[in-house]
């Protein structure tokens, strides 16, 4: 308690001398802009290419007034130098004029003004602008006085949190209420408002806790529920000890409900994951029969046909997945075809033949990959539209990979199910696998089909590598990390059947991640497979099995 | 009578235990007695990997029995090889006693790293050797029987089989990962100090347990070889090549089968447990479904449906990889790879077969048509004239 004292006591002190500071450096601007206006016919205000020169080649004075001249800018990328140099994230070399870069979280660093990558002979020359702490503590107060007034609903409310976890004082209750009274996003308004009841958690009016308690109620921010607990046990005051407590419980309840949709999205997001891997076998094994152990390559096949196009088009990293799409789709389907024209196609009815020959070939292609572009992992880039995380609220947050996964997965789940349903390739595809004598005699090309089919599962297999190769490692190994999940998907899906297939990696992802938090990853998997296991032994055609004359063998 | 049914009516089998006993008589002298200058030296890493690859031969043997014969093709008898390894180690882990690292005189080094207070359960009682053998055969028995019982008796053949058999040794593997089960987790178990009393790296107890694995292996074929004579394997033939027909002549085919697959565990598990002393370690690596599907290429590689060709591909395949790992450890997976295809497109009867076409084309210059004939036939009737 003494320690949380001394902390706030320190705080506010440490504040109210930044708040000194930045009157005087505020007021010597305003002189110096006097001057400047007065010589505006002699020399023009600094343009913000300059005063950004200034920032990182000045001392801490001459930083400190351009920190400030930035601030007076109309400039929208003023936030972004305030932001790296607050993080540590601002780089400089010694040329004249600096060359100016920004490292990203992702570890990249481009230059400042173009936002266009660097070459390694310049990264190695450029060193952090630094700063010292009184700067830091100007710039956090300019930034949320500049990012609450911003034009985007995402950045105010960032601000507003930020603010919240940093703890509210005099100088942010203004700036809140400002904004409280012209801000239009309930989001925004919300945050502001817990922002405010914490504030007025402190009041020494037990009327203005209590009203203030209720506000608190639904906030899921992690102050608000430290400040009711702390409140629930030291209040002097009964009423708001008890109000404390109910608000607590109320938060709890709220916060399981919340956990329990995060589990919900990360067991379908797995789920989509296992989807991707497994409908490419839906087709192969289940629609055709073959058992193919060279899936989780084609799978590694696409992973890499990825980062060949960003290899092959640096410039072009933002649009480098839509391009491996269709790549991906081409190479691991031609690499399909040529396995089945080269060995399938002679062992078809001997399924376990079939199996270790298959096998063999993925021994070959997972050598081959690691001959060719050596057994290390591969980094493969992430667009930006990509990455990011998808706040919906303090405790419920998604990442927009996973995000976009979920949605592919079913995409492409949709297409492959037209091409079965609509096309005539997916007709011939049904009939072959029902009777093959009889869809010869009708006069489907038998061979042709199969191939084709082979070709499709395979380049479905190549689209799961593109979309993997955002959340895994891309190495030779990458293959066989999906083959057993893939063909447990498919097996407890019921082989042969597209829908059972979605349904069990939807369900297999659930009650992994239903699992996980009383077992463990480790052990949530083992019993994932202990009770496939189990499940095949009670219905060994798995939960949707094909009906009639298609189930005959 | 049993030995004519054993032995004499088996050439290609006599061959073959003719060499591994007249191996088994002379390598021990080779090595013993000869001075290791002299050109008949047999080194002693050579006994190693003899030995290693004697218990090899035994776990094909496994295979061979229930896939040559019975047609069941299990992707998992590496989780038996390896629980009979298992149990071989924690006897030879509490036979270290006191003389690990931390000197603790009941538990293991690792335990005594995750701040274990007392010995688990599961580990008691592995400090008598009998017991320690009575487990190597009971503990796999057991999960085969259980596994065995609920798959079987659910009809699950062919590929599905083959496929909840890898992932039975696959989900084996990721338990034994995790350091709480209690096996040492990654590294698994090591750092044996002696076996019966005689120090494990001793030169005569290294002979002494190629011996074993020499004797066992030809007691596990003549068993196998006893299997397959009788009664019983002429019915599981007939399961293998006409199952529901079996059944309804009034075969109780689950029955056949179950048997046949405990059998085979408790074989993988005695190769398992005779390999981890020679080789000096157990680790969760055993259960990898690729070791696995390694031993069914033995099978193919050798010949699938002759126990004695189980060997052969145990022995060519093995000493292949030991030479083309040396030679070259990229090249390995690529010929191993190439030999899982060659094999299944090309020598449906592996190397025996590939010997018998060859053997007859000299003999008798048979037309190609009779001769293609005479293949399949074999291959129906399991190769044991």
């Amino acid at each position: 308690m003494t320690d949380n004292c001394h902390h706030t006591l320190w705080r506010s002190l440490s504040r109210f001398c930044l708040f000194f500071v930045f009157a005087i450096t505020c007021s010597a601007t305003l002189h110096a802009q006097d001057e400047a206006a007065v010589n505006a016919e002699v020399t023009e205000a600094p343009t913000f290419e300059e005063l950004v020169y200034q920032l990182v080649q000045g001392n801490l004075r001459q930083m400190g007034e351009a920190v400030d001249a930035l601030t007076e800018l109309d400039n929208p990328r003023v936030v972004d130098v305030f932001d790296a140099l607050g993080s540590g994230d601002l780089y400089a070399d010694r040329s004249e004029p600096p060359t100016i870069a920004i490292r990203h979280n992702n570890g990249s660093t481009t230059e400042f003004f173009t936002g266009a990558p660097l070459l390694d002979e310049t990264v190695a020359e450029l060193r952090q602008v630094r700063i010292n702490n009184r700067l830091r503590s100007q710039l956090r107060t300019l930034m949320a006085q500049l990012s609450i007034n911003d034009e985007s609903v995402d950045v105010r409310y960032n601000a507003v949190r930020r603010m919240i976890r940093d703890g509210v004082d005099e100088d942010t209750i203004t700036l809140l209420q400002d904004r409280q009274r012209i801000e239009s996003a309930a989001r925004v308004n919300g945050a502001i408002a817990t922002a405010l009841a914490l504030y007025e958690l402190r009041s020494d009016q037990p009327t203005r806790r209590l009203e203030a308690i209720s506000i608190l109620r639904g906030s899921l921010e992690r102050e608000a529920r430290n400040t009711l607990r702390q409140l629930s046990e030291n209040d002097p005051d009964e009423e708001v000890r008890t109000a404390a407590e109910n608000a607590l419980n109320s938060i709890a309840g709220k916060m399981r409900f919340f956990r329990f949709i995060e589990t919900v999205f990360f067991g379908l997001s797995l789920g989509s994951v296992l989807l991707l891997a497994g409908i490419g076998l839906a087709i192969t094994f289940g629609v055709m029969g073959v058992i193919n152990m060279a899936h989780g390559e084609l799978i590694m096949i696409g992973a890499y046909t990825t980062w060949m196009v960003q290899q092959l088009f640096p410039d072009l990293i933002q649009w480098s997945l839509l391009i491996a799409i269709p790549a991906a789709f081409v190479v691991s389907g031609l690499v399909g075809i040529a396995i089945e024209r080269g060995v399938i196609r002679f062992l078809y009815g001997r399924p376990l033949e079939t199996l270790l020959a298959t096998f063999g070939i993925s021994l070959i292609l997972q050598q081959a990959v690691r001959t060719l572009f050596t057994p290390l992992n591969r980094s493969v880039s992430s667009p930006d539209w990509i990455s990011g995380v998808l706040t919906i609220n303090p405790v419920l947050s998604i990442t927009y990979t996973r995000l976009y996964i979920l949605i592919f997965g079913l995409l492409v789940f949709a297409a492959l199910m037209l091409v079965m349903k609509r096309t005539s390739l997916g007709l011939k595809v049904r009939a072959v696998s029902q009777n093959r004598a009889m869809a010869r005699a009708v006069g489907v090309r038998s061979s042709w089909v199969d191939a084709l089919t082979f070709g499709l599962g395979s380049g479905v297999a190549g689209i799961a590598g593109v979309a993997l190769s955002q959340i895994t490692n891309v190495g030779p190994n990458l293959g066989q990390a999906y083959i057993i999940d893939s063909f447990m998907v498919v097996v407890f899906g019921g082989v042969g059947n597209l829908w059972g297939t979605l349904v069990s990696a939807m369900s297999l992802g659930l009650i992994n991640n239903f699992l996980e938090p009383y077992a463990g990853a480790m052990l949530a998997k083992v019993m994932v497979l202990i009770m496939l296991i189990l499940f095949i032994q009670k219905r060994p055609k798995g939960l949707f099995p094909q009906k009639g004359r298609a189930a005959a063998d | 009578m049993l030995m004519q049914r054993l032995l004499l009516s088996d050439r290609g089998g006599m061959v073959v235990l003719g060499i591994i006993a007249v191996a088994t008589l002379l390598i021990p002298i080779l090595n013993l007695a000869v001075p290791p200058d002299s050109p008949f030296y047999v080194s002693n890493y050579m006994v190693a990997l003899l030995g290693k690859f004697l218990c090899f031969a035994l776990l094909a043997l496994s295979v061979d029995l229930i896939w040559g014969y019975a047609g069941i093709l299990s992707l998992g008898h590496g989780a038996f090889f390896a629980l009979g390894g298992y149990a071989m180690g924690m006897h030879l882990m509490r036979q270290i006693g006191d003389r690990g690292v931390y000197g603790h005189p009941e538990l293991m080094d690792f335990m005594v790293v995750m701040n274990w207070e007392s010995l688990p359960w599961y580990w008691q009682g592995f400090d008598m050797f009998w017991f320690a053998m009575l487990m190597v055969l009971l503990v796999p028995g057991l999960l085969a029987l259980v596994f065995g019982f609920l798959a079987f008796r659910s009809r699950v053949t062919g590929v599905y089989f083959a496929i909840i058999t890898q992932a039975l040794t696959y989900a084996l593997m990721l338990a034994f990962f995790r350091n709480e089960m209690g096996f040492g987790g990654n590294n698994g178990l090591n750092d044996f100090k002696e076996i019966l009393g005689f120090s494990i790296s001793a030169k005569g107890t290294r002979v002494g347990l190629f011996v074993t694995s020499a004797v066992m292996l030809i007691l596990a074929y003549m068993a196998c070889r006893y299997i397959v004579t009788s009664r019983m394997g002429r019915v599981i033939l007939s399961i293998r090549d006409a199952e529901s027909r079996t059944r309804f002549s009034g075969y109780k085919v689950e029955s056949y089968k179950l048997w046949l697959f405990v059998f085979s565990s408790m074989l993988a598990a005695i190769a398992g447990a005779l390999y981890v002393p020679q080789v000096g370690i157990i680790n969760p690596g055993e259960f990898s479904p690729l070791n696995s599907i390694e031993m069914v290429i033995w099978v193919a590689a050798g010949g699938r449906g002759t126990l004695f060709g189980a060997i052969v591909g145990a022995f060519s395949v093995n000493y292949a990889k030991t030479f083309f790992t040396s030679w070259s450890p990229e090249a390995w997976l690529f010929i191993l790879g190439g030999l899982f295809v060659l094999v299944t497109l090309l020598l449906p009867n592996g190397l025996v077969g590939l010997f018998n076409r060859f053997r007859r084309k000299l003999k008798h210059e048979l037309p190609e048509e009779e001769e293609k004939a005479d293949d399949e036939s074999e291959l129906k009737s399991g190769g044991n004239q």
